[in-house]
């Protein structure tokens, strides 16, 4: 995925150039192994400093709703999502947006990577033929690089952009025949006691950073509801109760918008697995409405419209 | 006792005479990470760890503390009386912690034991502890403490300090409680005669491992408007997401909002951690927001941190150089870089 670093330097400096573009948003490289920062390039000299790797997780969607200017996006398939919700919900326009497509193999986990280090610290990272090669002091390591991949990653099913206005190389072949929602599965299985318990432990270690949150290219609104202040809504501390309430509201109010691009568990800065809450969303809209968010333009989200015939066969 | 030597075998033994006598705390694995937690027993103790997910802080600055509570009861004669809140400030010893969150503990004074003003759940709690700290042999990549005025060996936010020499650990009094706490300890033997030599020639090969990150003195010289209004902000904000990892990370952010919660016919009133990086933390009641943009923001905590504090206090910068938030941002803001831009001079020596 390297290869790309070299073709999104020249399309940023070609659409600079020729004023197509106000500015570009693309990563640069990062200061600390496996995770790169996002960054803004607005003339054509400071186009090399664009970078790609598969260090790239961050979801780089969350930088778009209302900017003004006409900006060209580097977008990995979640992205490009990410990208389609927030033109349907009016956040961006379409012709404000140049989607530098990039067909995706999936992110490295930087948490999971570090985890099997064993404490062990990284200096440098390499990706080379579907291995990744980790070095550091006195030590080398070698991990396939599917065994290296963020959760999300490896059940993905839109690797590839759904839009594009350039693509920064040829489509990848999408993973078929993915079971998605194991584990959430899983969680329907228990008895409502079980999974009480199971998402209080969860989220057990949350210190309401709100880093989740922020990560979110769909959390986007312009005052979160855990920010009201007149009236308040909810609590801030880190009791259960509160720390539930957030959770769970966040989470609804991404219902049918998330496209489980993990940048909430890529932020969360204690570990929570945020996706339990989302997959189970996303695929109760998948089932009942048929609804995948951010593959379409040119269709409304299920929970923003009213069909007579809409199907009701799960309100019990 | 001010000096001694603990093999290695002998630590539970130790730890366990502590939990008969206080209350411990020290890092422990929760399977992810470490954080501080009390030790029930000296098995959850893990000294083989770089640094706790979590600073310190929060042993003495909790996330959520209930400050008071009060009835809102009708006919209640005491209604609306605020009563404070039972604590306990019981003595109790952590151990390991690493000198960057002990000498953060010292800069926190500055703001919850000043000589004008003593936060008191601040104060009985510090003076309640005994910190015995856990030299740095193998500081991380992302550590710069010795460019911020601490360093791997720091003492000086301790009242002990363990040194792991190998097969066991030289423990040394810093303070008259560490001393004391010293004098409990029945499993420790006369520190050998090359353990003091052993100790030094780690001290200097970890300040050696970290290097000089940036230069302090350039930014805390220059003049604060100019920094005010560099174009610098600009290009350091864009990643930023303002969410507030890096300041609940931090061993040395303290701002805190207060909240007054009711139930029924019970109050309390709630201190939490906040966070310069939340618009509502400098929300005014008029609707007015003094830093209503993000590059306000960002700006304000780096300045806090590397201009007014050093400027305010004239004992340095109010970081540590822990190295947290260089290795929890999302974004990959990192501390080291935006001080480098702050500073005039690119006197750097890289580890």
């Amino acid at each position: 995925m390297r290869a790309y670093t070299e073709k999104i330097r020249e399309a940023a400096k070609r659409l600079l150039s020729e004023k197509r573009v106000d500015a570009v948003i693309g990563f640069r490289k990062g200061s600390i192994p496996l995770v790169n920062e996002p960054v803004l390039v607005k003339s054509p000299e400071r186009a090399d400093e664009l970078y790609w790797d598969g260090s790239c997780g961050v979801n780089l969607a969350n930088y778009l709703p209302k900017r003004t200017d006409r900006v060209a996006i580097v977008a990995k398939g979640c992205d490009s999502r990410n990208i389609v919700v927030q033109i349907v919900e009016n956040q961006i326009q379409r012709d404000q947006v140049y989607v530098l497509g990039a067909p995706c193999h999936g992110m490295l986990d930087r948490r999971r990577i570090l985890a099997s280090l064993k404490g062990r610290e990284p200096t440098s990272v390499e990706e080379v033929d579907g291995q990744v090669r980790i070095t550091g002091a006195g030590f080398e390591e070698t991990f396939s690089r599917s065994e290296c991949l963020q959760e999300n990653c490896s059940i993905c099913i839109h690797r590839n952009p759904v839009i594009s206005d350039e693509m920064l190389g040829e489509p990848v072949a999408e993973q078929e025949n993915v079971d998605r929602y194991p584990d959430v599965a899983k969680v329907e299985g228990m008895n409502p006691d079980e999974r009480k318990d199971y998402f209080e432990e969860i989220t057990s270690k949350c210190i309401r950073c709100y880093a989740c949150r922020n990560a979110c290219p769909q959390c986007y609104c312009p005052t979160c509801f855990v920010d009201e202040s007149r009236p308040q809504w909810m609590g801030k501390t880190i009791d259960p109760k509160d720390v539930r309430t957030f959770h769970f509201l966040r989470a609804f109010h991404l219902a049918g918008r998330c496209t489980d691009c993990g940048a909430c568990e890529r932020a969360c800065p204690v570990g929570i697995k945020l996706r339990q809450y989302t997959k189970k969303l996303e695929k109760d809209v998948k089932e009942f409405y048929g609804y995948e968010a951010g593959v379409r333009l040119d269709e409304r989200p299920p929970l923003d419209v009213y069909r007579p015939g809409d199907p009701e066969n799960f309100i019990k | 006792m001010t000096e001694m030597y603990i093999p290695k075998e002998k630590l539970a033994g130790v730890v366990e005479d502590l939990i008969g006598r206080q209350r411990v705390y020290g890092p422990v694995f929760d399977g992810a990470y470490h954080n501080f937690e009390e030790i029930k027993s000296a098995g959850a103790l893990d000294l083989a760890y770089s640094n706790t997910r979590l600073s310190a802080k929060g042993l003495f600055h909790p996330h959520s503390e209930r400050m008071f509570e009060y009835s809102l009861a009708s006919g209640d004669p005491e209604a609306g009386v605020l009563k404070e809140t039972e604590k306990d400030y019981s003595p109790r010893v952590v151990l390991g912690m690493r000198p960057c969150d002990a000498r953060a503990l010292k800069i926190m004074d500055r703001n919850f034991n000043s000589p004008q003003y003593g936060d008191p759940w601040w104060v009985k709690r510090i003076e309640a502890t005994t910190i015995v700290g856990l030299a740095c042999n193998a500081p991380c990549g992302t550590c710069f403490c010795t460019t911020a005025g601490s360093g791997p060996f720091d003492d000086s936010g301790l009242d002990a300090m363990l040194v792991d020499l190998g097969e066991g650990y030289l423990a040394r009094a810093v303070t008259d409680k560490g001393s004391a706490l010293l004098s409990q300890i029945s499993k420790g033997s006369a520190a050998p005669a090359d353990a003091a030599q052993k100790a030094d020639a780690l001290r200097r090969s970890a300040e050696a491992a970290i290097g000089l990150q940036f230069d302090v003195g350039s930014i805390t010289g220059k003049d604060s408007m100019e920094l005010f209004n560099s174009p610098i902000w600009e290009e350091i904000q864009f990643a930023c997401i303002n969410c507030g990892t890096c300041t609940f990370l931090c061993p040395t952010c303290w701002c805190f909002d207060i909240q007054d919660e009711t139930h029924g016919e019970h109050g309390d009133r709630i201190r939490i951690w906040d966070s310069c990086m939340f618009p509502l933390f400098t929300l005014h009641g008029s609707g007015h927001n003094p830093r209503q943009n993000k590059a306000q923001r960002v700006r304000q905590r780096f300045m806090h941190k590397l201009r007014y504090y050093p400027e305010k206090y004239g004992d340095g910068i109010a970081c540590t150089g822990c190295g947290r938030c260089v290795r929890a941002c999302p974004v990959n803001i990192d501390i080291r870089n935006v001080a480098r831009l702050m500073s005039s001079s690119a006197c750097v020596r890289p580890a």
